[in-house]
């Protein structure tokens, strides 16, 4: 990942947004920001995030590479939509945000403790192993996120819940054990081999062709 | 060549005529230019009344002088003009024909009332029913009677005539006129009008009345004319964008969110308000006021084009609030950048330099009230400092943009219209030129300008008898 960085790094030589540009969704649409602040006035997690989306397409403009990318702010949005409603320039605000979110991942600089962050990572996991969500075993490591200790405490107190919902036959206890999977197990992780490979490869080749 | 409508008198007799459509600053100005140059013109108006938007404005930026003057101005060169026919409430129903050489035709509504009017009123003091008066563009008028405004008929016979309570507050009432009414006190041609409204009524009787010089004509109907004309200025302005559409902002729900033409008819000291500075909801000093630029425009959601005027008006409208209070008024103006150009610059340095007008570079994302107050509060994030706000606001005006009067498919005839509507310089337009708003969103000096630049065309194929020069003026 770091090594991933480096390269970067080295390939863009401080000009970041040229690098967002090329390398995040629709990064493309960075510079067209005008910076009215509608956003970031607009942004329901407003009064939580470090930087909100204004002040973060000013700060890649400027180069603050290891800020924008250490952000907690991508990580904070809710896909509400909001920013994208009012834009007055029809930036997609929310799909930026996110795509700022995963290249953070990918160069291995996004905030390790970020909530939302470890829930995607679990899920993903999740996800990967039996190409279904496992909501039991996903649920279960949620309350072990922060620690043994506080993941029992968690699951003591749900447990009426838990058991509600096995009586009603809304949650199988067994699903602990295996659970359902996708039918061609093996042909679903080909797959995501695949895909890792050619976006590997999209990124291994450098900026867009034409992209000057 | 006979005269082109009986009884109007000047334009017809030797040469091409110009017809003129829109009779505010800028078709006004065209007429007048191009009649003082030696033609035969015709401006034709929509309302029973010439001037347009202007008439609705109390003060010009940046002299801060009053639109009244230059109106006055305009209207004694009209009676000193021959050759200028002026038709008011008429419109324009379709053009045939080619450059040089086209057949326009003018339907006319029936005023009700002929030239033998005085304008004593005394038709209004007979006739009892009211109507709310669009002159004041809906100010006081909450959301649901706004939509309804144009169609209003339910409140018809009100007949109570309350004297509108001066020097009460209270929740501001929409501005009412009598049935039988001079659009405002300036009106030009200075004569009276029956609303539609009330032919057929006991009131267009009482009216007919009361009239002491058989001015009142129940009789008349509408009428269609054909006027040959040489060329065409098309200058037919701007209407402001619908506000309600600015969903964050409130306007329509929120009372105390008004826009820049409603705050200029509050201004108006024969306005709604007697002049006074109020916030509509409980009729209280509006002491505290938020400008919010770009309201509608700069906007790919709503306009995308620059309003143009909106930060002069804004500027403008900031120095009201000193006007009125002294130094308790106090403004603050949200934007994204302030344009003002050229000479406007200077404007822009003075009101800059008092201490009662913030300035606060930030777009306002919503809007909303304090159900106590009914303060309008604004929330956004400042892009100086990138520091959140919930700032209270006594009232709050909505620099609004300007969009084409006419547009789509509502044109009488063909013409090249750009993406935002405004019509382009185009020689597929033929002898059609637009002059001021109908080209761009304009203030009132560059429409002079545009209206000036418009009639010479038209002059040019009115001398040449057709489109002079057209294959040799495109490059």
């Amino acid at each position: 990942m770091s090594e991933n960085n480096n390269e970067m790094i080295e390939r863009y030589r401080g000009n970041f947004l040229r690098e967002v540009e090329d390398n995040v969704e629709e990064g493309e649409w960075v510079k067209m920001c005008m910076q009215c602040g509608v956003c970031s006035g607009s942004c329901p997690l407003g009064p939580h995030w470090d930087f909100g989306p204004q002040t973060l397409f000013m700060m890649i403009r400027a180069g603050k590479r290891d800020e924008v990318l250490a952000a907690e702010g991508p990580w904070m949005c809710t896909s509400c939509y909001n920013c994208i409603v009012r834009c007055p320039r029809e930036l997609p605000i929310t799909h930026i945000m996110h795509g700022l979110a995963h290249y953070a991942v990918r160069m291995g600089l996004a905030p390790k403790n970020q909530p939302t962050r470890k829930f995607s990572d679990l899920f993903w996991k999740n996800l990967k192993a039996d190409g279904r969500v496992n909501e039991l075993r996903l649920g279960i490591s949620l309350y072990f996120m922060h620690g043994f200790v506080d993941g029992i405490k968690t699951a003591l107190k749900k447990a009426p819940l838990g058991l509600g919902m096995v009586r009603t036959k809304r949650m199988n206890p067994m699903e602990f054990f295996g659970g359902h999977k996708v039918r061609d197990r093996k042909g679903f992780h080909r797959m995501l081999e695949k895909a890792e490979e050619i976006e590997s490869a999209r990124i291994e080749k450098g900026p867009r062709p034409g992209a000057e | 060549m006979p005269e082109p409508v009986p009884g109007i008198e000047g334009a017809g007799t030797d040469q091409g005529v110009i017809l003129v459509v829109g009779g505010g600053i800028s078709g006004i100005t065209a007429a007048l230019e191009a009649t003082e140059a030696g033609k035969d013109v015709i401006l034709i108006e929509k309302r029973p009344f010439i001037g347009g938007r202007i008439t609705q404005l109390y003060k010009y930026f940046p002299k801060l002088c009053h639109p009244v003057c230059g109106l006055e101005i305009n209207q004694r060169r009209i009676k000193a003009s021959p050759r200028l026919s002026v038709l008011t409430m008429a419109s324009l129903e379709s053009l045939r024909g080619t450059a040089g050489d086209y057949t326009a035709s003018v339907r006319i509504a029936p005023r009700y009332v002929n030239d033998r009017c005085t304008a004593c009123g005394a038709c209004a003091e007979a006739v009892q029913a009211e109507f709310n008066d669009e002159f004041h563009d809906g100010l006081g008028l909450t959301s649901a009677d706004r939509s309804h405004a144009a169609s209003d008929d339910s409140s018809g016979d009100s007949s109570g005539a309350d004297p509108s309570g001066d020097s009460s507050t209270g929740p501001l009432k929409p501005a009412r006129r009598k049935g039988a009414y001079l659009p405002y006190p300036m009106a030009w041609p200075e004569r009276f009008v029956l609303d539609p409204r009330i032919i057929g009524t006991e009131d267009a009787r009482r009216a007919f009345d009361a009239c002491r010089y058989g001015a009142i004509d129940l009789d008349m109907t509408e009428e269609t004319v054909e006027l040959k004309v040489a060329a065409v200025i098309w200058a037919t302005g701007w209407k402001p964008y619908d506000a309600a559409k600015i969903q964050p902002y409130g306007y329509g729900r929120i009372p105390n969110v008004i826009t820049s033409l409603e705050l200029e008819r509050m201004m108006d000291p024969l306005g709604p308000t007697g002049g006074k500075l109020v916030r509509p909801s409980d009729g209280l000093p509006a002491r505290n006021v938020a400008f919010i630029q770009c309201a509608g425009s700069r906007d790919r959601n709503h306009l995308r084009h620059c309003s143009r005027i909106c930060c002069m008006v804004s500027l403008k409208q900031s120095t009201y609030t000193r006007e009125r209070y002294g130094d308790e008024g106090e403004a603050t103006i949200y934007y994204i950048d302030i344009r003002a150009i050229d000479r406007l610059e200077d404007f822009y340095r003075k009101i800059k330099s008092d201490p009662k007008v913030r300035f606060i570079k930030s777009k306002v994302a919503n809007i909303t009230a304090d159900p106590r107050s009914g303060d309008p509060i604004l929330h956004g994030v400042d892009t100086e400092g990138y520091r959140r706000y919930s700032n209270p606001h006594d009232l709050v005006v909505l620099a609004i943009g300007m969009q084409p009067s006419v547009g789509g498919d509502d044109f009488p005839f063909e013409v090249v219209v750009n993406r935002d509507g405004f019509i382009e310089p185009d020689p597929r337009n033929g002898a059609i030129f637009a002059a001021g708003c109908a080209t761009d969103a304009l203030d009132v000096n560059r429409s002079v300008q545009s209206a000036t630049a418009a009639a010479l065309r038209a002059v040019q194929v009115v001398n040449a008898g057709t489109m002079p020069g057209l294959e040799s003026r495109r490059d």
